[in-house]
């Protein structure tokens, strides 16, 4: 086996990059973010480039550990594009905030790897390495304003509980390991495929708790508590990556690691408990997320919730086990990184020191005050809200007929019942933004480069609405 | 990718730039040129194809242009493509070279308006809009040009929003722009049902596919291609504002006139024609909706004709005159001589753009007078608008070698030879009728003596952006109709019929579902010539007697036949009766019970219900949410003991 160096190209030019330059860079030159931030927007270009160029190229690399190109290089080239495009809203956000530390962003960098190794993961140990990795990076993040307590006070809720959903996934790891004497995904899938196990209970409470990790980080029913709160107290810049990479990334370890373990139609008892069990949290996430939702009058907030929603509609796709049901959750990732990312950076440009300006009440008017950020909002929310023709629609659409296929109606039935409970606070926002007078005077505001980023999101919220087949002919390479 | 992708790209992109960025552009000159250019590149595009598909045999000249995928999902397979073939292509070089004529009067015509670039970007988008509804390889893709002409439609329709319009319950332009847009709506459904049938039935909504399999689901004759049909044509007499749907028509000159004489009489109108010729075949499959066709068409003809004879607004008289040449259009399809139908579009296209920018000019000469019974003598003042208008009015009356002679009298003759000699006798009523409207109006704007208020009045010429395009269009229409001269004719002077041998196998396959006459009917057919050359200018004569001196004498014979003229002048009170009956009734049921009581006491009272359930969630989960993490702690402990249990010990 040994190394394909082409394939892992994204990956080992990440890490020289973090690991042997970035640190030298930070080392000697003291004070200069502009430096630091120009070399980690190059960092994650090329790495982006480099992952286009190995995208057809599949295949396993360090020793069968490590996949190449296909999905794993489109998930590269998704968290670099989210890398690229928060760390553009985030410089001007934190200067405003008086907070620029270039560590934010080597943080940042270091949290796309760990990322990357999760979306590439082939055996279960890399794939704990890149959950750590992604996951320690956020708490520091999280905690980046360290003068604010609403921010110490996230980051140590977010260490605390991560810690402990940590602890369950390594648990589960272990049990899995145990029980099929394997860490490779490929030896694990034939061990649950023939049954030959012969501890069936063990496996069953592994794959459970390695479930448990994984929809903490995806922030589904019951392990989503954190979610509002940590997204709440943090840097705004840091809930929309964390909120919309990150999710990203813990679904793209979910989607190799469950059709490992819970392989549809597989000799193994619990796969059908399983199914059901993920169809109930999907299920009741979305419910909770959205009713939620509804009861907050803080814009961030309700960004946070409808995170959560989110992850409950994801998690339909993860439910139908199917091809289908994995592409329409790669296309509906996408499509929510860029509204939900927009969505935040717009809540970002508007915010105000001491969290100040992110009540709906202070979106009042926004229209006459900002039309050209209310539109963008408008667009967002529509989108999210999942109305035709922006992207969010198409996404939701695929991950509907997919949960339908494999014979979840009733889940889908809940699925479009919480779809329109969420209209309600979406649309209320663009309601309060278009249809109410400004209370006082507006203040200005200076997006500087999150003017870039809005741009972009606003783009491909359009673009993945009246072309999702681009997107779609991308998947035809994924298997 | 193929060279006719570009076609409708061009004035998308025209749309983008002068809409994102007109208000930055200023200078009025470049927008023009954005907004023409853009037009001018596609007619280019339109005009290389149209060279190279004459260097290969008929059967050849079509392309079919994929773009994208537009949906797929599982069975549903929406791809946006083209396809250029002498149908798409003839209806494109309408639609881009008269648009392009259009949009460069527009230029000196919405001079100095506030909103010069909005009118442009609307006209861009239009124009987009209607290329994608030519060019569409399915139904689908049609539809959406469809619809997006009728909103370009709608905006252009209200485009002076502000100003006042008259008409029956209208007093804004912007009522009659949603008049326009309601009645369509009404017709569109019909389209959808049809599409959604079609797509039950094929599994596509691809034209040629559907084409090819038709007669072999169906038998030719049987009750669900006449359904279909029938629904199509529903969406037809809509858009191309035929009886039942055609009331938004004479509203809808409230816009701008360019905007009349490109959407509202050369090209948007023409799209039910155009849906009819592509699917031939269907409508060819079910006699009793030709049948349809064929009856509305002519009965739609002599109605507006006879309303255009009473009518005073300059503009209104040429859209009942658009009316009426559109049933002529829909006569031709119904008897099967789907090649007449599209040549007559094509003259059409010519004078009746002509005549509308031709009125421009009057309007914009007149300080927005619209009333022909104030003009008179504009002739020394406007001497190229007043040629030009006069050499339209000659072209649509059906004077012989004008364009619209040959056209027309195709229609009528084939209405006798394929229908009756009833058929051809109503159709020359409608046809007098036509010759002598138009020559009432054009008596009574440039001929007789001034009865305008020459202190405030100062009638001039138009501004050469203005006068070229009318000279060019002139020119087509004089000349235009030798494409498609009759067998008989062409048999005399050795002209071959150039439209016919281009649109043959377009029309092949719908033409071997009708009945053929074979035979020899030369002299008949010279025959019938000379009366309806003879109908022609016995209209103009009359309307010459009449109107040579002014009003004076109309008005005589009008309070003599009191009665006729109350009807035709209220133009048979259909908006009154459609008040009425349609739209009375409706306005009650709505406000009385859909309002009142359906939607305040029933939704209202689900909604709140809904609304309150959720808002009581929402505070139990909030007492949840507590902010403290031993708790959260707690009931993730508690998730994941159900969860195992649920998993290891379920069954």
């Amino acid at each position: 086996m040994g190394i394909d160096l082409f394939g892992s190209l994204p990956l080992v030019v990440i890490w020289l990059a973090l690991g042997g330059v970035g640190i030298v860079i930070q080392a000697f030159v003291r004070d200069n973010t502009r430096l630091v931030f120009g070399y980690y927007i190059s960092t994650l270009i090329a790495t982006g480039v480099l992952a286009a160029l190995t995208f057809g190229h599949t295949g396993l690399t360090f020793d069968g550990m490590v996949t190449m190109g296909g999905s794993g290089a489109f998930f590269d080239i998704l968290f670099c594009v989210t890398g690229i495009l928060t760390m553009l809203a985030a410089r001007p956000y934190l200067q405003r905030e008086d907070s620029e530390i270039d560590e934010f962003y080597t943080l940042l960098v270091s949290a796309v790897s760990g990322m990357m190794l999760m979306a590439h993961a082939n055996n279960l140990v890399v794939l704990f390495v890149g959950v750590e990795l992604m996951s320690i990076s956020f708490y520091v993040m999280a905690g980046f304003f360290r003068k604010s307590i609403r921010s110490i006070e996230a980051a140590l809720k977010y260490f605390l509980l991560g810690a402990f959903a940590t602890g369950f996934l390594v648990y589960g790891m272990a049990l899995v390991y145990g029980s099929t004497n394997a860490l490779d995904y490929a030896t694990i899938t034939s061990v649950v495929r023939a049954g030959t196990t012969p501890f069936p209970m063990l496996l069953a409470a592994g794959v459970t708790l390695m479930a448990v990790g994984l929809c903490f980080k995806i922030a589904a029913f019951p392990f989503h508590q954190w979610a509002p709160d940590v997204y709440q107290g943090s840097p705004t810049v840091v809930s929309a990556f964390m909120s919309t990479a990150g999710k990203a990334a813990a679904f793209s370890a979910f989607i190799p690691a469950f059709t490992m373990l819970m392989p549809v139609g597989a000799g193994a008892s619990y796969v059908m408990n399983m199914q059901l069990a993920l169809a109930v949290i999907a299920a009741v996430t979305m419910l909770v997320g959205n009713i939620s939702a509804v009861a907050q009058s803080n814009v961030k907030r309700m960004l946070a919730f409808s995170s959560v929603a989110h992850a409950g509609y994801l998690l339909m796709g993860i439910v139908s086990g199917t091809a289908a049901g994995h592409q329409a959750i790669v296309f509906y990732l996408t499509a929510y990184t860029f509204m939900q990312l927009g969505a935040f950076v717009i809540v970002s440009i508007l915010e105000r020191e001491n969290d100040g300006h992110l009540e709906f009440s202070d979106y009042a008017g926004l229209s006459k005050t900002h039309p050209v950020l209310a539109f963008l909002m408008a667009m967002f929310m529509f989108s999210l809200a999942g109305i035709p023709p922006f992207a969010g629609f198409f996404g939701k659409y695929m991950l509907f007929i997919a949960a339908i296929d494999s014979g979840f109606t009733w889940l889908t039935i809940i699925a479009v019942v919480s779809s329109v409970i969420s209209v309600y606070f979406y649309l209320g926002l663009v309601v309060k933004m278009y249809f109410s007078d400004p209370v006082g005077e507006g203040h200005a505001t200076n997006p500087g480069t999150a003017a870039l980023t809005l741009g972009v999101a606003a783009a491909f919220t359009v673009l993945l609405g009246v072309l999702p087949s681009v997107l779609q002919s991308m998947f035809t390479a994924f298997h | 990718m193929n060279s006719a992708a570009l076609i409708p790209l061009f004035p998308l992109l025209g749309f983008l730039v002068i809409g994102l960025f007109g208000k930055q552009l200023k200078s009025e000159r470049l927008i023009g040129i954005i907004g023409s250019g853009a037009i001018l590149a596609s007619f280019a595009i339109a005009v290389s194809i149209f060279f190279s598909f004459l260097g290969m045999p008929g059967e050849e000249r079509s392309m079919h242009v994929p773009v994208y995928t537009w949906i797929s999902t599982g069975a549903f397979t929406v791809n946006i493509a083209y396809q250029v073939d002498q149908l798409s292509l003839l209806f494109t070089l309408i639609i881009t070279g008269i648009g392009f004529l259009i949009h460069v009067y527009s230029i000196g015509y919405m001079h100095g308006d506030k909103s010069f670039s909005r009118f442009f970007a609307y006209l861009n988008l239009f124009v987009f809009m209607m290329l994608n509804l030519v060019l569409a390889d399915n139904f689908l893709l049609t539809f959406l040009g469809w619809e997006g002409v009728g909103l370009a439609s709608y905006l252009l329709i209200g485009f002076w929003y502000e100003r006042k319009f008259e008409g029956t319950g209208i007093v804004y332009t912007g009522d009659a722009a949603k008049k326009a847009f309601i009645v369509n709506r009404i017709g569109d459904f019909g389209v959808l049902i049809a599409m959604f049938i079609l797509f039950n039935t094929f599994g596509t909504l691809s034209y040629s596919e559907i084409a090819a399999q038709a007669p072999t689901v169906w038998a030719p004759g049987t009750a669900m291609v006449s359904v279909v049909t029938l629904l199509l044509f529903l969406g037809c007499t809509g858009k191309s504002a035929q009886i039942p749907l055609g009331i938004w028509l004479p509203d809808a000159m409230a816009g701008p006139t360019p905007v009349s004489a490109l959407i509202h009489a050369a090209t948007m109108v023409t799209s039910g024609i155009f849906l009819i010729a592509r699917n031939n075949v269907l409508f060819a499959m079910s006699p009793s909706t030709m049948a349809v066709v064929t009856g509305i068409g002519i009965t739609t003809a002599l109605i507006a004709g006879t309303i255009g004879i009473v009518q005073n607004d300059i503009k209104k008289v040429l859209a009942y005159s658009t009316v009426s040449q559109l049933g002529f259009m829909f006569t031709a399809l119904g008897v099967g001589a789907f090649t007449a139908g599209v040549f007559h579009v094509m003259t059409h296209a010519f004078f009746k753009a002509l005549l509308f920018l031709g009125s421009g000019s009057v309007i914009h000469g007149m300080h927005e007078q619209q009333d022909i019974q104030k003009m008179g003598g504009l002739k020394k003042y406007m001497p190229t608008t007043y040629k030009t208008f006069l050499i339209g009015t000659l072209a649509i009356s059906g004077i012989p070698f004008f364009s619209g002679f040959f056209s027309k009298d195709e229609i009528l003759w084939m209405g006798f030879l394929n229908g009756s000699p009833i058929l051809w006798g109503v159709g020359a009523v409608a046809a007098f009728t036509t010759a002598f409207y138009m020559w009432r109006l054009t008596s009574l704007t440039f001929l007789g003596e001034e009865r305008f208020d020459h202190h405030h009045v100062h009638p001039h010429e138009s501004p050469a952006t203005m006068t070229i395009p009318l000279i060019v269009l002139a020119v087509l229409s004089a000349f235009g109709g030798f494409l498609g001269v009759p067998h008989v004719i062409g048999h005399a002077l050795h002209i071959p019929n150039l439209l016919e041998g281009w649109l043959d196998p377009i029309f092949e396959r719908g033409m071997s579902f009708l009945p053929k006459h074979v035979g020899d009917h030369a002299m008949l057919e010279w025959g019938l010539m000379g009366a309806s050359t003879v109908i022609a200018i016995a209209g103009i004569m009359l309307a010459k007697s009449i109107y040579s001196k002014g009003t004076e004498r109309a008005e005589g014979i009008a309070a003599r036949m009191k009665g006729i003229y109350t009807l035709l002048w209220n133009k048979y009170y259909v908006d009154e009766v459609y008040n009425f009956a349609v739209i009375g009734p409706i306005l009650a049921v709505s406000r009385d019970f859909l309002w009142k009581i359906f939607d305040v006491k029933i939704i209202d009272g689900i909604v709140n219900g809904s609304a309150s359930t959720v808002g009581a969630g929402a505070a139990a989960l909030r007492k949840i949410q507590s902010g403290v993490a031993q708790n959260y702690a707690l009931l993730m402990m508690v998730g994941i003991i159900a969860f195992l249990a649920w998993v290891t010990l379920g069954r």
